[in-house]
């Protein structure tokens, strides 16, 4: 974006902005097409002339270019001249609006990738153009699958509370994705959180924010200078960002002590437990098999057994690990690389190279490919 | 949320259930199926789906370095390749299913006699960007 503008600031007006136009009673596409091009608009505008009051600016801004649009098809004639008498009072703000905003554009009739689209332009303030660039897809494409979502939305009414597991859902997409491009969805995925968190008593979205700030905390340590993938263990912990992990564990305690835990608690205790050790070793692994436990009741996932039967491996050792593993499907993602993991530790490294080398040509990116080839090659060397 | 790329070959793929070539179909076939690919690769942008399609010429070289200050030495054309890429389109959806679905949509582009061709396409998924998570 352009120097000179408050990003942040900008981004986080734009749901509160749509809020007030679907409250004067203008359709939530229409309000967030109008929302979108004032935003546009203020990129251009703002860094040579700031406004003193900017939501009061860029409401003003996208009520004018919404009436624009009404006034170019003369078949609304009769309704402009309605709305054109309408009285301008401003309703006060409300939290409300906004939390609806994240339930609709998490509506669970949306596929992933459109929930994913809708919800970074029209509650993160995003243009089009940097959605597209951080999903490396053309921009009309972008914007095509933009509409399409708010097509299918736009029966769902406004008013009505909607799931929060499904918006849940949607920011840890978001938060995972990464970064690409000029915008950083991570960074994004946890401010779009915090303002949901702050709006909201609502445990695991805490929980979800703590996960988040826990796992953001490691990323300068989790890549090498030269883009390869640095292991939990063998992460440099002196580049931790320890301020992140400080608030991601308090937000955790505040939330645990609610009493009414959910699976992104139970990630963020693991998180949180790796993030409290001051080396690999010290690493309260018999802990974090509990939460893992708990994990499992919460949600039977096959991903979470695997998981799991790493973190039993290091508490109880590597033959109990790969016991743990053998009642796993070996088709789950990732499988093959955790038993060429335990096989090497349980001291059968021809073994763990056979399965290492099977574990990269079924890697789902490229840096864990080429994490997965470096390891065959180091028992190949060694062997 | 997936990027995968479908891959049409000149040579190298199973041979498809309308094996006439181009260059014997009528010219309202041609005309018919190049607007075909290009309906389609239209009907994916509106769906928010469509990355990138280009065809490639048959004809080509191999070319590699041949050291440092020396120009790059070439070889070709394929005669001998037993693979040969026709052209490409790279999609981004939901899941693995809707990349097939999509597959078997663009495999059906009418050929000879105005019937799909219900050629082979090669179907692959692109490594993706590591995750976040990833550790």
């Amino acid at each position: 974006m352009v120097a000179g503008v408050d990003e942040s600031l900008l981004r986080s007006l734009i749901p509160r902005v749509i809020g007030v136009l679907v409250r004067r009673g203008i359709d939530f596409a229409a309000a967030e097409d109008a929302v979108q091009d004032a935003l546009l608009e203020a990129i251009r505008v703002w860094p040579d002339d700031t406004p003193r009051d900017p939501p009061a600016w860029l409401v003003a801004v996208a009520w004018r270019r919404w009436l624009d649009t009404v006034r170019s098809d003369a078949a609304r004639r009769r309704r402009e001249d309605v709305l054109d008498a309408a009285p301008m009072a401003e309703p006060p703000p409300d939290v409300d609006d906004t939390l609806q905003l994240y339930f609709l554009c998490a509506h669970p009739s949306l596929t992933p990738s459109s929930a994913v689209a809708l919800t970074l332009r029209a509650v993160g303030g995003l243009t089009t153009r940097q959605i597209a660039q951080a999903y490396l897809v053309p921009e009309t494409t972008m914007a095509q699958r933009i509409s399409r979502a708010k097509r299918t939305v736009s029966a769902v009414r406004l008013d009505r509370p909607g799931e929060m597991a499904t918006v849940l859902r949607v920011l840890y997409l978001v938060f995972n994705e990464g970064y690409s491009g000029d915008v950083d969805l991570a960074a994004e995925a946890i401010r779009v959180t915090r303002q949901l968190a702050t709006a909201v008593d609502h445990p695991e979205t805490s929980g979800l924010l703590a996960l988040m700030l826990l796992h953001q905390a490691r990323r300068a340590a989790r890549t090498a200078p030269d883009g390869s993938l640095v292991p939990l263990p063998e992460q440099d912990r002196s580049r931790w960002d320890t301020t992140a992990i400080a608030e991601g564990v308090q937000i955790l305690q505040a939330a645990l002590a609610r009493d009414r835990l959910g699976e992104y608690q139970a990630q963020a205790a693991i998180a949180a437990l790796h993030a409290d050790a001051l080396t690999a070793a010290e690493t309260d692994w018999v802990q974090i098999v509990e939460w893992y436990d708990e994990l499992v009741r919460l949600t039977d996932s096959p991903v979470v057994r695997l998981n799991r039967a790493v973190a039993v491996g290091e508490a109880d050792g590597a033959r109990a690990g790969l016991a743990a593993l053998a009642e796993l499907d070996p088709a789950l993602p990732r499988w093959t690389a955790v038993a060429a993991y335990l096989h090497e530790r349980d001291g059968d490294p021809a073994t763990a190279a056979r399965l290492y080398v099977e574990a990269a040509a079924a890697a789902p990116d490229l840096a864990e490919r080429d994490h997965l080839t470096r390891q065959a090659a180091r028992l190949h060397r060694r062997g | 949320m997936a990027k995968y790329l479908l891959l049409k070959h000149y040579r190298g793929a199973p041979a498809p259930a309308n094996d006439v070539p181009m260059d014997r179909w009528t010219p309202e076939e041609i005309s018919a199926h190049v607007q075909y690919m290009s309906d389609f690769a239209a009907r994916l942008t509106s769906t928010g789906e469509f990355v990138d399609g280009q065809a490639v010429a048959p004809e080509g070289a191999w070319v590699r370095s041949d050291g440092a200050g020396r120009p790059p030495v070439t070889d070709g054309p394929f005669a001998e390749t037993k693979d040969l890429i026709a052209g490409w389109m790279i999609i981004d959806v939901d899941d693995w299913d809707r990349a097939v679905e999509l597959a078997g949509e663009l495999s059906a582009a009418p050929g000879a006699g105005g019937r799909p061709i219900d050629e082979w396409l090669e179907v692959r998924p692109f490594l993706a960007q590591p995750t976040n998570f990833g550790e």
